[in-house]
């Protein structure tokens, strides 16, 4: 057993699998270079002086080189591609929306892709193009696997999930949760180290989890957002009792988990950082009305940011970012 | 095609004292703001992140030179000397850094996304060549409305690689457009070698494949990138551009935040380094005659008190309220 950040976690499941499988191989900008940075938040970090023929830097060339680890994993391969902020997915969109998402059902289901996509996002104070929330446009492409791990010991086993998996699978991190050091280092970070076990393990894609039980109100949240959840909860404890899950899965939503919670308590709040429109939690909300139609006694709510870009001051982004009072308001709203 | 790094600055007789000592000027502007931003971020003042420019500012000075007030640039995630080159005062850029609402973008834009389209400056795209077709597009509404416009586009070698780049210097060439592609090559796109990102020795050759002129040039010598700026715009104002500058440069700092650079060569480094633009500059002026070094110190001072003021200024300014969230987002709300 130790204790491991997200960062550290993800660096020894990319490790791990790289060992058990000479397909694997770890394709992006910036993520192998000596003296250099080991990707945008240190994930591959030195992998290079293991691996000196898998660790494969590129040019800045998104679509280039997401086509390629679609290329090779089409051919048998399990690519894991790095993209430094997930903003610039936008600039692959084709090679992963119109060929990762669709080559198996096109070919009739010859194809396999087992492709995984790693892609870091959150307002971070760097203004309104490395800051999205990027999860939203992925989730309506069929084809798509995607997870969002929001600790150290599910980023691992999420990681080596969804390497081993056929399919194409993209997972979302948060910038503020990596815990990476050194000239890397974030502030304003929240820790979400976790204890992490000597045996191998994975966490298996489409499942959620319950992080803390309760009886009033479900609260739907991940990455930061679960945190800021957590937080609300705790300031309404003494009148509410909230029961927050991991949604974790964004690409199958674990209906079962979601529903069963439903189920007991009646209610829902759904957070997501991103524009409130076109969001996760639309999708969530719509889910959970055609589902449960029965279950819910209250109408499902909604905390989110504004239809805005995200802005540069940190005044702005604050406010944008959904924060555990805002939270804790709606908890006491929906039971009111 | 290769051509000859200098460590001294040839000075034409026909350059005037005013323009000279103002060409300094700018260019220890840019130093200074750059030095004193670092401190400031370092102390944990500033928020967000920064990319700074320290030893490329004879680029940036040397490109705006060659402008006209109607002209416009278009930046990177690196912008800062290019803003103050193009006139951007220290102030609205102090401003905006420390994001208060009186900032160049009302504190929404940032570092990354310093500009004033009243000074020729678009916000600087943050996304690596995302600034490319954008400027083809400037260029194209020149043409069509026959303006005697130009647009200098900067961009760093590292950009060269993205699709965006063949794509919009394609373009920009088949309908003769009045673009100046100005590449940086400071050798490193973060902490990538250019050397590991494309076999062309030169970026400039790329100019070839797209049947336009392609010229590389000391960039670290002010004089030179000013002449070769002033006939690439020529050209271009006379139906015969888009032009392919490459600029050679070096930075001086690491690539973003605390990086440490720990990349770069030694050697390199300090072959670059003795060859700083501003020192270099500084010394041929000297050597004229009609110049001293009280003068410069003056400049330097007077130069030094400015950004003093900005600081002060910005320290005290305030910041936006929960109403500019939701501002600037269209230019006419519609009402739902
Ligand atoms: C599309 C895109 N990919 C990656 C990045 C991350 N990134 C920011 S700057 C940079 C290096 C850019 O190199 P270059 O174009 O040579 O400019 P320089 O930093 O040298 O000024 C990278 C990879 C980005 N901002 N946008």
């Amino acid at each position: 057993m130790k204790h491991q950040s997200i960062a550290e976690a993800l660096r020894e499941a990319i490790a791990e699998e790289m060992e058990r499988d000479s397909d694997v191989f770890c394709i992006g900008e910036d993520i192998g270079v000596p003296g250099g940075f080991g990707g945008a938040f240190t994930v591959t970090l030195e992998l290079e002086k293991r691996f000196p023929d898998r660790i494969l830097d590129t040019p800045i060339s998104e679509l280039g080189f997401i086509g390629a680890a679609v290329g090779a994993a089409m051919m048998g391969m399990r690519p894991i591609a790095d993209v430094q902020y997930s903003d610039f997915l936008f600039l692959a969109m084709d090679q992963i929306a119109n060929n990762a998402a669709k080559l198996r059902y096109m070919s009739g289901g010859t194809i396999r892709i087992p492709l995984v996509i790693r892609a870091p996002v959150g307002a971070t104070g760097r203004g309104s193009q490395h800051a999205q929330n990027m999860e939203r446009f992925f989730i309506g492409i069929p084809g798509l696997k995607i997870v969002a791990p929001s600790n150290a010991y599910d980023a691992k086993g999420l990681l080596k999930a969804a390497v081993r998996d056929d399919d194409p699978v993209m997972i979302f991190e948060h910038k503020l949760l990596y815990g990476s050091k050194g000239a890397r280092a974030e502030s304003g970070t929240t820790n979400a180290s976790s204890d992490i076990p000597d045996e191998d393990y994975v966490v298996p894609l489409g499942t959620a989890s319950v992080r803390r039980e309760g009886s009033d109100v479900t609260v739907l949240a991940w990455l930061l957002m679960l945190y800021e959840s957590l937080a609300a909860a705790a300031l309404v404890e003494s009148d509410i009792s909230a029961e927050v899950i991991d949604v974790r899965s964004l690409a199958p939503f674990d209906w079962k988990t979601i529903g069963d919670s439903i189920a007991r308590t009646g209610r829902v709040v759904i957070v997501e950082e991103g524009p409130i429109t076109g969001s996760v939690s639309a999708e969530l909300a719509a889910g959970i009305m055609e589902r449960f139609p029965d279950k819910l006694v209250a109408p499902v709510m909604r905390v989110a940011s504004a239809d805005v870009p995200a802005p540069f001051s940190p005044v702005l982004e604050n406010m944008y970012r959904p924060d555990r009072q805002r939270i804790a308001d709606a908890l006491r709203a929906i039971v009111a | 095609m290769d051509i000859e790094l200098t460590d001294s600055i040839e000075i034409a007789s026909s350059y005037s004292r005013p323009f000279l000592l103002e060409l300094y000027e700018r260019m220890v502007l840019c130093r200074q703001f750059e030095d004193r931003v670092k401190l400031l971020f370092l102390e944990g003042t500033m928020p967000g992140t920064i990319h700074q420019s320290q030893g490329q500012e004879a680029s940036a000075v040397g490109v705006c030179a060659a402008l006209g007030q109607d002209d416009y640039i278009t930046s990177t995630h690196r912008p800062h000397a290019h803003a103050l080159a193009k006139g951007l005062t220290a102030e609205e850029m102090m401003l905006e850094l420390f994001g208060r609402s009186t900032g160049c973008c009302k504190g929404k834009g940032g570092s990354m996304h310093i500009g004033n389209m009243d000074k020729g400056m678009v916000p600087a795209i943050a996304i690596v060549g995302g600034g490319i077709p954008l400027a083809t597009g400037m260029a194209l509404s020149f043409k069509l409305r026959q303006r005697a416009q130009v647009v200098a586009c900067f961009f760093g070698e590292g950009a060269s690689n993205e699709g965006a780049f063949h794509e919009g210097v394609n373009l920009a060439s088949i309908w003769s457009l009045p673009v100046i592609f100005v590449c940086e090559n400071n050798l490193y796109g973060a902490s990538t070698a250019i050397s590991k990102t494309t076999r062309v020795p030169r970026v400039s050759q790329r100019a070839q494949s797209y049947g336009i002129r392609g010229e590389t040039i000391d960039g670290n010598n002010v004089l030179k990138v000013y002449e070769a700026v002033q006939r690439a715009a020529e050209e271009c104002r006379s139906g015969q551009g888009p032009v392919l500058l490459e600029l050679l440069t070096y930075r001086r700092v690491g690539h973003s935040r605390r990086d440490p650079a720990h990349y770069q060569d030694k050697g390199e480094q300090a072959f670059w380094f003795a060859r700083d633009p501003i020192e270099m500059f500084r010394k041929s002026i000297l050597q004229r005659g009609d110049l001293t070094e009280a003068d410069l110190q003056t400049i330097d001072a007077r130069v030094t008190q400015t950004i003093e003021d900005a600081i002060a200024v910005a320290r005290e300014a305030p910041f936006p309220t929960a109403d500019d969230l939701t501002q600037d987002v269209f230019s006419m709300e519609l009402k739902s």
